[in-house]
């Protein structure tokens, strides 16, 4: 059975498409098997909100009297460093930046109160945002020195790009050693005393569609409260990693680079966060829809947590080491029961992604299209699939000798 | 009127033997939830305790135990959560030496229990979107 893309957003637009979340697909398979449900089914959604480092926005903020080049200068929204090495007046802040006399982990662990994603976020709720800047100064360009309150309404473009996001899996994490560790997988106690995990699982987008068969660039998606679009692979995209029977990888593989307009967005679904002892973040809200094109699509969507697989690292020791090994593998059902068992230990377990803002996405996602307001769209291009023999390199270290 | 206080109980080496935490409940007719005992015979003994009861009768409990002896500090900081920066991703749950925080297992929200925070301010600096905060 094949039924083109077109067909299902003929079906939106006329209000007769049948859209189900990630979840609710699963127990429609096992009701009415993958034939029946593929045919009934137009669209299934998936969503995740979690912890997404590698993201930012531009923004440009509109020229001065008389003009400045911000390009080359220094750049701060609200103490924190903006990227000012664009156009005048184009600059880019990253969810990671902190302000310059923040003590990182001076006294360990940093508390990192506050930074890029902080930033982001009150943007996008509308709040005035403290610009302070200094420049270099040309003849086309002649102002040195511009403090000014912005806000995201009168910018003229705030675009929010996040190189790295929608992880396609991940590692789990654990710690060995006999003192707590902190990490971008949060706080982790001595001796196995807990480990964390940061997925969404089934509702996860790229565990919906393991193999990009749908998911490309150029797909519109839910992201941070409005629509945005994939934009490209994200870093470290690795297509190429171990996957287990069902086709889903079973750790870390595909990554999303996506792009939208801010100013569409809400800050319920673009919130600054703080990792204790690591550093400031964003979590994001992502939402991707998957137009069921054929039976092999709908099967890839009915993927429940029994049947993820990730991979135990230790974050004491191999992981900061780059040494290789992991202290086992366990299904996302077995994370969220609370307590796996590694090495013969049982060990309380938690999330550090949200799964019921994810649902929250899904069911978001899906109102949208069943309103009409949202259809599917086609990838331009691809992602590198497995064949494209893309994997995640490491470094090559090339020391420079005098 | 009934008032309910969480207090923090530093006994001298001297008192290991004596029940004093018995004669406070019975003698002044208080309900007790015991949050946290660090009892080691020989040494100072330290509990933090939720204590409720007429208010006529958690002063007078509280003279008495102040008569023999014990050292009494109230539990000045209360930790909330803040609904709107929650995000239920459940980093909290393990991190929580007094699981005041649980997991539903079927919406998969978090659920607070402020009745079993002990204010030991963890969660405060652990939680990413920094929901939690204090309050004196």
């Amino acid at each position: 059975m094949a039924k083109p893309i077109e067909e299902i957003n003929e079906k939106i637009r006329e209000g007769k498409a049948v859209v189900v979340t990630a979840e609710e697909i699963i127990d429609l398979v096992k009701q009415k098997g993958v034939k029946k449900a593929a045919q009934e089914v137009d669209v299934v959604t998936t969503g995740t909100f979690g912890p997404m480092c590698s993201s930012g926005a531009y923004l440009n903020i509109g020229h001065s009297k008389p003009r400045i080049k911000l390009g080359g200068g220094r750049t701060y929204l609200n103490d924190v460093p903006a990227y000012a090495g664009l156009a005048a007046v184009d600059i880019f802040i990253g969810a990671n930046a902190l302000p310059d006399d923040d003590p990182r982990n001076r006294v360990h662990p940093g508390e990192f109160n506050y930074g890029g994603g902080h930033v982001i976020e009150e943007l996008v709720a509308g709040k005035d945002i403290r610009l302070v800047a200094t420049a270099y100064g040309t003849d086309c360009y002649p102002r040195k020195k511009l403090e000014t309150w912005i806000n995201i309404k009168d910018l003229n473009e705030a675009v929010l790009f996040n190189p790295r996001n929608a992880y396609q899996n991940y590692n789990v994490a654990a710690n060995t050693s006999d003192k707590i560790i902190y990490t971008y997988m949060g706080v982790l106690k001595p001796n196995l005393g807990n480990i964390n995990y940061c997925s969404a699982g089934q509702l996860s987008p790229l565990l919906n569609d393991p193999y990009y068969k749908t998911i490309g660039i150029g797909t519109q998606i839910f992201l941070g409260g409005g629509i945005g679009f994939v934009a490209w692979q994200g870093t470290q995209h690795n297509p190429s990693g171990p996957r287990s029977e069902n086709g889903v990888p079973k750790g870390g593989a595909g990554t999303l680079a996506v792009i939208g307009d801010l100013k569409q967005m809400k800050p319920r679904w673009l919130m600054g966060t703080s990792m204790l002892g690591y550093g400031c973040t964003i979590t994001v809200g992502i939402g991707i829809p998957i137009p069921i094109l054929s039976e092999e699509i709908l099967k890839y969507t009915a993927v429940s947590d029994e049947d993820i697989f990730a991979p135990v690292v230790d974050y004491s020791g191999a992981y900061p080491q780059m040494k290789s090994g992991i202290l086992g593998e366990v299904s996302y059902a077995q994370l969220k029961s609370g307590m796996i068992t590694v090495q013969g230990k049982e060990v309380p377990t938690a999330s550090l992604s949200s799964y019921p803002r994810a649902v929250e996405i899904a069911s978001l996602l899906k109102e949208w299209i069943l309103s009409g307001k949202f259809q599917l769209t086609k990838p331009v291009a691809p992602l590198p699939g497995v064949e494209s023999g893309i994997t995640f390199k490491p470094l090559k270290e090339r020391p420079i000798e005098d | 009127m009934v008032v309910s206080k969480r207090i923090v109980l530093h006994f001298p080496k001297r008192m290991g033997d004596r029940p004093i935490i018995y004669r406070l409940i019975k003698d002044y007719d208080l309900e007790f939830n015991i949050l946290k005992a660090l009892i080691t015979p020989e040494d100072e003994g330290l509990m933090v305790l939720a204590l409720s009861g007429e208010q006529e009768n958690y002063d007078k409990g509280i003279k008495y135990l102040t008569k023999n002896g014990v050292r009494i500090q109230s539990l000045s900081q209360d930790v909330i959560r803040n609904e709107e920066r929650c995000t239920h991703c459940g980093a909290c749950v393990t991190i929580c030496p007094t699981d005041a925080f649980e997991l539903d297992p079927l919406t998969r929200h978090i659920n607070f229990y402020g009745e079993k925070c002990v204010a030991c301010g963890v969660c405060i600096k652990a939680c990413p979107p920094r929901a939690m905060e204090v309050h004196f």
